[in-house]
């Protein structure tokens, strides 16, 4: 009898302190979660968190880039030299639309001068990878593999040679995280490319699809037209495409149109993007930081 | 930290990094939809065969590094995590001696418990699941628990991990 109250007494003490314990632990949690979500405090606990699983992540991502590195050294000499071929034939073919670019940009700064409106054509861009590690399959984001180390920082566009992806919502020191357009969070400035019209795409939280919720009944805008960033909010640069327009229905019952867009871009498949350096032109900077992240 | 009668933590450590490799591996879409939380399963079992070693504690620390990684709200994993462990503890001398299955079907319903308190969090800050498949991770958690269990039991007691 003795013994089974000394063996009883410490295990049922140990119950309560496991209860305690989830409370204290719950309750961090709610507190850790709000200061998150609302504030600011707790980024430096996020880079630090990031910092430390990075070898991991990058362990992870090792055999996936050496079994690249093999297929590529495996290639053949002549797949080699026809796709040289094929590269060289796409410069001059690049370069040549080029020249005809840099008549217009010419023309087009001597108008805006004219005009009395600044606006700078040429950014700089350093070029990012994303790291092959899985993020939370439900929330469009990304990794990257580049920090503030490499002069990222929070806010900066995102994009590849084809349109835009997103934005870097957090930077820590070697990576960075990027929120893509679709994440169902992310709204982005953009307008018509034909007409200049001004709205909001949103995100869907599908990689095919983003929606123009604020569009009028009486506005023109039909399928096929290309949308592209207004530069207003001030995080995006202007003129860059975003989406070509895949549906639109005119419902005399509701306010707004019903108009959907699919991203020039695949989201889901890409691999190496740039990042724009250095602040975004802006006309409006009353407007700037308007949009973005919730 | 530790005590001569506790050895073999690097076990217990070198388990978690592992789960938690094998949590941000790239897989294909149709896996990654089953693909169990392998540091909640390891969370389980250590929380079940140690105690007095791997707690709420241990496991709120793992779930903060694991919502750094996944991106996720800091506390969300956290907090789902130490529930499960919680909730191991509870009855860890009752499953402890349970057959396999009847343990892999607890761990299920632990895991779903777990998927739902990090979905509702998700849907309170403007991220509602579109389908029902964020509940087959627990699933897969219930494919994998005996394997995880015996690889686990077999390595705690060839290095005597106590």
């Amino acid at each position: 009898m003795k013994i089974k109250q000394n063996e009883s007494k410490p295990l049922f003490a140990a119950e309560t302190a496991v209860n305690l314990r989830l409370f204290v632990f719950v309750l961090l949690s709610i507190v850790a979660m709000t200061m998150d979500h609302r504030y600011q405090h707790l980024d430096a606990v996020r880079n630090t968190l990031a910092t430390l699983i990075f070898p991991v992540q990058y362990a992870i991502q090792l055999p996936f880039e050496a079994a690249q590195r093999l297929s590529r050294s495996l290639a053949s000499h002549a797949t080699l030299l026809e796709e040289n071929e094929r590269l060289r034939q796409k410069q001059v073919f690049i370069n040549a639309q080029i020249q005809k670019l840099a008549a217009l940009e010419a023309e087009n700064r001597r108008l805006r001068m004219l005009l009395e409106s600044s606006m700078n054509i040429k950014e700089r861009v350093l070029i990012a990878e994303l790291m092959k590690v899985d993020f939370d399959p439900y929330r469009h984001r990304i990794l990257l593999n580049k920090g503030t180390f490499h002069g990222v920082h929070e806010g900066q566009p995102l994009l590849d040679q084809q349109g835009i992806i997103g934005q870097i919502i957090h930077a820590s020191t070697f990576t960075a995280t990027a929120i893509l357009i679709t994440d169902p969070n992310h709204a982005l400035p953009v307008q018509v490319n034909r007409n200049g019209l001004r709205t909001l795409a949103v995100g869907t939280g599908n990689f095919q699809e983003l929606v123009l919720p604020h569009i009028p009944n009486n506005d023109d805008i039909q399928v096929g037209d290309l949308l592209v960033t207004s530069g207003l909010g001030g995080r995006f640069p202007r003129g860059y495409p975003v989406a070509t327009v895949t549906r639109v229905e005119f419902d005399p019952g509701r306010p707004f149109a019903r108009i959907t867009a699919q991203p020039v871009t695949e989201l889901d498949r890409k691999r190496e993007m740039l990042l724009i350096v250095g602040e975004p032109t802006s006309n409006h900077p009353s407007l700037a930081a308007d949009v973005g992240i919730p | 930290m530790i005590l001569p009668h506790q050895q073999g933590g690097w076990i217990i450590l070198a388990s978690f990094a592992v789960a938690f490799a094998l949590n941000s591996l790239p897989l294909p879409e149709w896996a990654d939809r089953f693909r169990p939380d392998w540091l909640a399963l390891a969370l389980i079992y250590w929380s079940m065969a140690l105690p007095h070693r791997v707690g709420i504690g241990s496991a709120w620390v793992i779930g903060l590094i694991s919502d750094a990684a996944r991106g996720t709200l800091l506390g969300q994993h956290a907090l789902a995590l130490a529930v499960v462990t919680f909730m191991s503890l509870k009855t860890h001398r009752m499953i402890r001696v349970f057959p396999l299955w009847q343990q892999a079907i607890s761990v299920l319903m632990f895991l779903v418990i777990k998927q739902l308190l990090v979905f509702w969090i998700n849907g309170i800050i403007g991220y509602p699941p579109q389908d029902p498949w964020y509940l087959t991770p627990a699933i897969g958690g219930m494919v994998f628990w005996p394997w995880v269990f015996v690889i686990l039991r077999d390595l705690r007691r060839r290095f005597r991990v106590a």
